[in-house]
């Protein structure tokens, strides 16, 4: 198994003075440069403690959101292509459906492979559908949208030779000519997110890491079917560096230690979905028979994360949103869920959420690294020869 | 505004159409609101008694087909061409509300050959003011909770067009016509918002008498708006009916109707 640092950088000394909603709408005099100074490098810091601590790297961007300062999750990979050594570094990723200029994204990502020696991964994503408000692009057809720039920025990334011209629905070039070409040949590794079997079965035909995100039970149907169109597709089963998982992360000595922890990641939780309602799911974002069916269910949105409400930490490690305790705890509940799940080969690691401070951070990330990452690297070993086995 | 399917399907130009098409007389063309419209629509049944109503739900709403390369406001001015053509409308009057007023500008803008006379009610579809100021509200910042008091006056009137919002006690059909509705509004509208930059500098070409009519009342693009829109035709004419919101054709219906039909029946209308 393979563990990815992840923070998403946030503005959380505001919290406590913003009424209602905290990204979109939010009076952007609650984030204060001085503070947000200070946050960035703390965190920038933290991400090459990681690498120190054989961790790979992971970073997102969000807009407008006392959630995730970061504007551009490609700023952030720049700066650690070059202050950082080791490890991978994963944007998950650029929302390609905001971006007007995916050829700028092409060279960008680029650059970042060539800085870091090779080490970048890249997530193409959707953009969150509040962003949409920001980006001025259109809920509508977004997918459309998002496979044109995907299949721009693959062929950018690896085209050799003479410029190539592009004259797609979206997206036009009359000269396409991606100086530097990638390090990686003939292009880093792409990762996608899903959190159902539909996208599931389309990662899987190209090949690609598939990352799902807080997913829950809604993982192992994933999982299964990427696996089956994987297998359809390629006559092989799927190994399990191809499934990433994103949960939040809590590590103690004690179980004192933990509860200390977990109440102060926790608010993280409540802070997240605070999106002015308008923009949590504008028409087109989803297609029409499911914003049908919604309205005649009654239900928008996935409620606490399919959770009961007040869940127990045990409850929530069952259902895969946090992992907290001790490191034998952490082992057990990783490889629960991983078993329930049919393997999970990479774990993205929300350690830093909330109020946890940088001392704290940094000491669930050594207890982890120390404690922990040895265990579960033997366990996926073990997991990824049974795949392989039993597919024989 | 969107529970209950039209009567009939047509073929346009090779693609599905349900349309309501009612009464005896001068042809007369209805181009719907954004969240659609219903056979039971009080403004087309008061005009279907002096006219011949076609009324069709645009491509992408209510059941009318919207193929994938369907996606624009032209693309709609085209199609609306071609239902002109292949119903060979003649001495043509088209009424507009909201959205359907912005394509009712944008198709006689392509020549009003066939036009008679225009009604825009309540229509978007033209930028006045400067780069930071909105004419018309950002209704896809708008929560579907909100329909109710933005677009008409009276909200509880509101509530009651839209079925009470009561989602749940209605059948799949229904929410999907009203689902399919919010998505192709945002399709054709999302941005510029509801506008198209190119529009205002046409409206010269409209050579037939408009009528611009407004609820006095309207929240999404004011009474101000409708006076510049109406200055901008060579004939343009502006009327207001009181206590009425954006869709106040719904809340007044027969002062609506009776504002349209005194303008059409006008041989030569007051010209501005």
């Amino acid at each position: 198994m393979e563990f990815w640092h992840f923070c998403e950088q946030s503005m959380h000394p505001a919290w406590e003075k913003i009424e209602g909603a905290t990204k979109v709408s939010v009076d952007n005099r609650f984030c204060e440069p001085e503070v947000a100074h200070k946050l960035y490098n703390r965190y920038l810091d933290e991400w090459m403690i990681a690498d120190q601590l054989g961790f790979n790297i992971f970073v997102n961007e969000h807009h407008g959101s006392a959630n995730c300062m970061s504007a551009s999750c490609l700023i952030t990979l720049a700066i650690l292509a070059r202050q950082t050594k080791n490890a991978r570094l994963l944007c998950l990723g650029v929302p390609v459906t905001n971006r007007t200029d995916p050829y700028r994204v092409a060279e960008e990502l680029a650059m970042i492979d060539v800085i870091s020696g090779g080490r970048l991964e890249i997530g193409l994503v959707k953009a969150s559908p509040f962003e949409l408000a920001m980006s001025n692009q259109s809920p509508a057809r977004i997918m459309d949208r998002y496979w044109e720039a995907h299949d721009f920025i693959v062929k950018a990334l690896t085209h050799q030779g003479a410029p190539f011209s592009w004259e797609g629905e979206f997206y036009n070039y009359r000269n396409v000519n991606v100086w530097p070409r990638p390090f990686q040949q003939p292009m880093p590794p792409m990762w996608i997110t899903a959190s159902g079997p539909t996208t599931g079965r389309k990662i899987a035909q190209l090949g690609y890491v598939m990352a799902t995100f807080f997913n829950g039970a809604g993982t192992k149907p994933l999982y299964d079917a990427y696996k089956d169109e994987y297998r359809k597709t390629h006559g092989r089963p799927a190994p399990i560096d191809r499934f990433a998982y994103l949960a939040m992360v809590v590590c103690g000595r004690t179980e004192a230690e933990v509860q200390e922890r977990v109440k102060k990641v926790k608010p993280y939780l409540a802070v997240q979905p605070r999106t002015p309602k308008a923009w949590s799911n504008p028409p087109g974002y989803e297609n029409v028979e499911m914003n049908a069916r919604a309205l005649n269910s009654g239900i928008t949105g996935r409620i606490n994360f399919g959770l009961p409400a007040n869940p127990t930490l045990a409850e929530m490690a069952e259902g895969g949103i946090l992992f907290a305790g001790t490191p034998d705890q952490l082992y057990e509940q990783m490889v629960a869920f991983s078993d329930r799940c049919g393997g999970i080969g990479r774990m993205l690691m929300l350690s830093q959420a909330g109020y946890l401070s940088h001392d704290e951070t940094v000491d669930t990330m050594q207890l982890f690294a120390a404690e922990v990452a040895p265990r579960l690297r033997e366990y996926a070993k073990l997991k990824n020869e049974e795949i392989v086995q039993a597919a024989e | 505004m969107f529970i209950r399917p039209l009567p009939e399907t047509r073929i346009v130009a090779g693609r599905q159409v349900e349309i309501l098409i009612r009464g005896e007389g001068q042809p007369l063309l209805f181009l719907h609101a954004g969240h659609g419209f219903e056979p039971d629509d009080p403004l087309v049944a008061a005009l279907s008694k002096h006219y011949r109503v076609y009324a069709p739900s645009h491509p992408g709403f209510g059941a009318s087909d919207r193929p994938d390369h369907l996606n624009s406001v032209e693309d709609l001015v085209f199609f609306y061409l071609d239902l002109l053509e292949q119903l060979d409308l003649r001495d043509l009057i088209v009424v507009g509300v909201s959205f359907g007023g912005w394509l009712a500008a944008e198709l006689a803008t392509r020549g009003t050959g066939r036009i008679a006379k225009l009604v825009l009610i309540d229509a978007v579809g033209v930028k006045f003011s400067g780069r930071e100021t909105r004419d018309i509200v950002d209704i896809f910042a708008t929560t579907i909770d909100e329909i109710p008091s933005l677009f008409f006056h009276d909200s509880a009137a509101g509530l009651r067009q839209f079925g009470g919002l009561d989602f749940k006690s209605m059948s799949l059909e229904s929410t999907t016509r009203f689902a399919r509705n919010r998505e192709s509004i945002l399709l054709f509208g999302w941005s510029p918002t509801l506008y198209n930059p190119k529009l205002l500098r046409r409206l010269y070409r409209v050579h037939v008498p408009v009528l611009v009519l407004w609820g006095a009342e309207d929240k999404v693009v004011t009474t101000a708006y409708g006076k510049q829109y109406a200055a901008a035709f060579e004939h343009g004419v502006f009327r207001e009916v009181a206590g009425a919101g954006h869709y106040g054709y719904l809340e007044k219906p027969s002062e609506f109707a009776a504002e349209v039909t005194t303008f059409l029946a006008t041989k030569t209308p007051a010209l501005v």
